[in-house]
């Protein structure tokens, strides 16, 4: 992709919410910021906007970058812009930031109004169905009764399902990519792992490290480290890395393999931008995601009340979220008779492969996305205007 | 979107296929390639239609042209489908490409309430013909060689109504077609491609 189909030069904006908004858990966040950005222009009847929910790690910052020198785009950018499979030419494509986030939404590190002191350990616990509560808010503050589509990977897969399930009226197109139902053990046996990195680190102080200070680095490092290893496949790893040596062989605990020495890297560069408090409350959302609890585990039943049409990827290689959790969404929706199409795209990357620009697989979202309708509210039952 | 379709347009088995479906019904069609089948229906007869592809060409041809399409391998069953969730589950002229043949017909039974099944038949003369004068066939309808033909499982009228019988299937109709007509006088002589409309018995 060339230069000239970015979205060019953004700025994120921040939306102030004093509605108080009940959680999951019982805990109210009684006021409460949100950091989005807009690619594109909404149209007259405000019917082009496609919502783009992040994943564990994302943020509100989707395409574009900050600056000219700005050495890296937003974290979708190959998919969104102008002429990009999510053109931004039709499209009015938003990105936030999660609650509970570090990039500028409300969050664990951010100022709690009612102590004058970074929240820290006591920020709520939220769920994916309080962070879709919250977009809601936002689609309310931006004027958008319904979007023409949602759009997630990972994590960002269960806001997209969730979506249709809470507001099926305000839903036309899901896209549920790399995503599943609900995790499985092994899944969540990993946040496991990673959270217990984070809160053994001596320098977590129960969550309050701001006022000591210091940041759980070490913790947090490791997490990563390890997540980073599920997201791609052995075979990626053994292409890339194999058993290559970074130097010579020293008998030592130093970095002797260059797989180490990636590891060392992205655990080094994420423990010194995010937040390990978000890190946990990201890994217990995913953990908590289980729609089809209410309904006797029945997943067919929890998707009943959907309206919106599907689309539902996954990646042969994914094994944190591998093609048979997908399957079960689409059998759910089959089951529902919703129109739904299911691909299954060949992909060497593991989980990963959600945010490479394979050419099939974005052929396949160019192909759906430029069918999507935008002059015309499709279900528009709750037509508020 | 397709409007006004004429019939003529499409191919002599979608028309039979047309007239083994109802108005408004439930369709499932397997190895649905671009979707041509499930488009004809929809226009024509309303249905609510969903194709099982494995080729991701033809998959993303379906996606371009609005056609519900679920990718999998129909070698693996139809594990993803409630049983008798469909009015009708298609099979057309796949059959003799699956190696897992019986579990597929069986599979179609348990989602369908009625499956449509249509291969080339193997016993059509041009056939017969070739391999008398010593060659394996070769004609529009198996236009592979021996040693790249898809086709592992060739069978024909009278070994297809025998495997009905064997597995308890009811033949409600059959069709045998020759470039475009309907052939009734001898038709594992005279028929090039075989339709079936089945049910369980």
């Amino acid at each position: 992709m060339s230069e000239n189909n970015s979205v060019g030069i953004v700025a994120p904006e921040t939306a102030h919410f004093n509605v108080p908004l009940k959680l999951k858990s019982g805990q109210v966040l009684s006021q409460y910021d949100l950091v989005y950005e807009t690619y594109g222009t909404l149209n007259a009847d405000k019917s082009n906007a496609v919502l783009i929910c992040h994943a564990l790690s994302g943020n509100h910052h989707v395409a574009g970058k900050y600056s000219e020198d700005d050495r890296y785009p937003g974290w979708w950018d190959n998919l969104i812009g102008p002429g990009k499979p999510l053109d931004t030419n039709k499209f009015f494509v938003i990105g936030l930031n999660n609650l509970g986030g570090c990039h500028g939404s409300s969050g664990p590190s951010s100022m709690n109004p009612e102590t004058g002191k970074q929240w820290g350990s006591l920020f709520p616990i939220l769920t994916v169905e309080d962070w879709v509560n919250s977009q809601a808010r936002l689609l309310d503050h931006l004027g958008i009764t319904q979007l023409a589509a949602v759009i997630g990977g990972s994590l960002g897969g269960m806001q997209a399902l969730q979506w249709s399930i809470a507001y099926a009226d305000r839903v036309r197109h899901a896209l549920i990519i790399a995503s599943a139902p609900n995790l499985t053990a092994q899944n969540m046996a990993f946040n496991e792992v990673a959270r217990q990195a984070i809160i053994t680190d001596p320098e977590f102080h129960n969550g309050d490290y701001y006022e000591h200070g210091v940041v759980p680095r070490r913790g947090l490092r490791i997490a990563r480290m390890l997540g980073h290893i599920t997201y791609l496949s052995d075979d990626v790893m053994g292409e890339k890395f194999g058993r290559k040596i970074k130097d010579t062989i020293k008998y030592s605990f130093d970095v002797e393999f260059e797989m180490e020495s990636y590891l060392r890297y992205q655990g080094d560069k994420f423990a010194g931008s995010f937040d390990a408090n978000t890190y946990l409350r990201m890994t217990r959302a995913l953990d908590y995601y289980d729609p089809a609890l209410a309904f006797d585990g029945d997943l067919s039943k929890a998707l009943s009340q959907t309206k919106a049409e599907f689309l539902v990827l996954s990646f042969t290689s994914d094994w944190r979220f591998s093609p048979a959790r997908s399957r079960e969404i689409v059998k759910a929706l089959l089951d529902n008779e919703s129109t739904v199409s299911y691909a299954e795209v060949t992909a060497a990357h593991g989980h990963d492969a959600f945010l490479m620009p394979d050419a099939h697989y974005h052929a396949i979202l160019r192909s759906y996305l430029s069918n999507i309708q935008t002059d015309n509210n499709q279900i528009g039952s709750n037509h508020a205007e | 979107m397709q409007n006004n379709v004429n019939i003529t347009d499409f191919r002599q088995d979608f028309a039979i296929i047309a007239n083994w479906v109802k108005f408004g019904s439930k369709v499932l069609d397997l190895g649905c390639g671009d979707g041509q089948l499930l488009q004809f229906l929809r226009s024509s007869l309303e249905i609510k239609g969903y194709g099982v592809e494995k080729d991701d060409a033809n998959l993303l041809a379906c996606i371009q042209n609005g056609t519900n399409v679920i990718q999998m391998d129909l070698e693996d069953g139809l594990s993803g489908f409630e049983d008798q969730s469909f009015d009708t589950v298609v099979l057309s002229q796949t059959l003799q490409a699956m190696h897992n043949t019986e579990k597929i017909v069986l599979e179609m039974l348990r989602v369908g309430q009625e499956i449509i099944v249509t291969f080339p038949n193997f016993g059509y003369w041009r056939n017969r013909w070739q391999i008398t004068a010593g060659r394996m066939p070769v004609s529009k309808t198996l236009p592979y060689q021996w040693y790249d033909t898809p086709n592992v499982h060739l069978c024909t009228i009278h070994d297809f109504d025998a495997f009905c019988h064997n597995h308890q299937i009811e033949i409600i109709e059959r069709k045998v077609i020759t470039d475009g007509k309907e052939v009734s006088f001898m038709p594992n002589m005279l028929g090039n491609l075989a339709m079936y409309r089945l049910k369980a018995r």
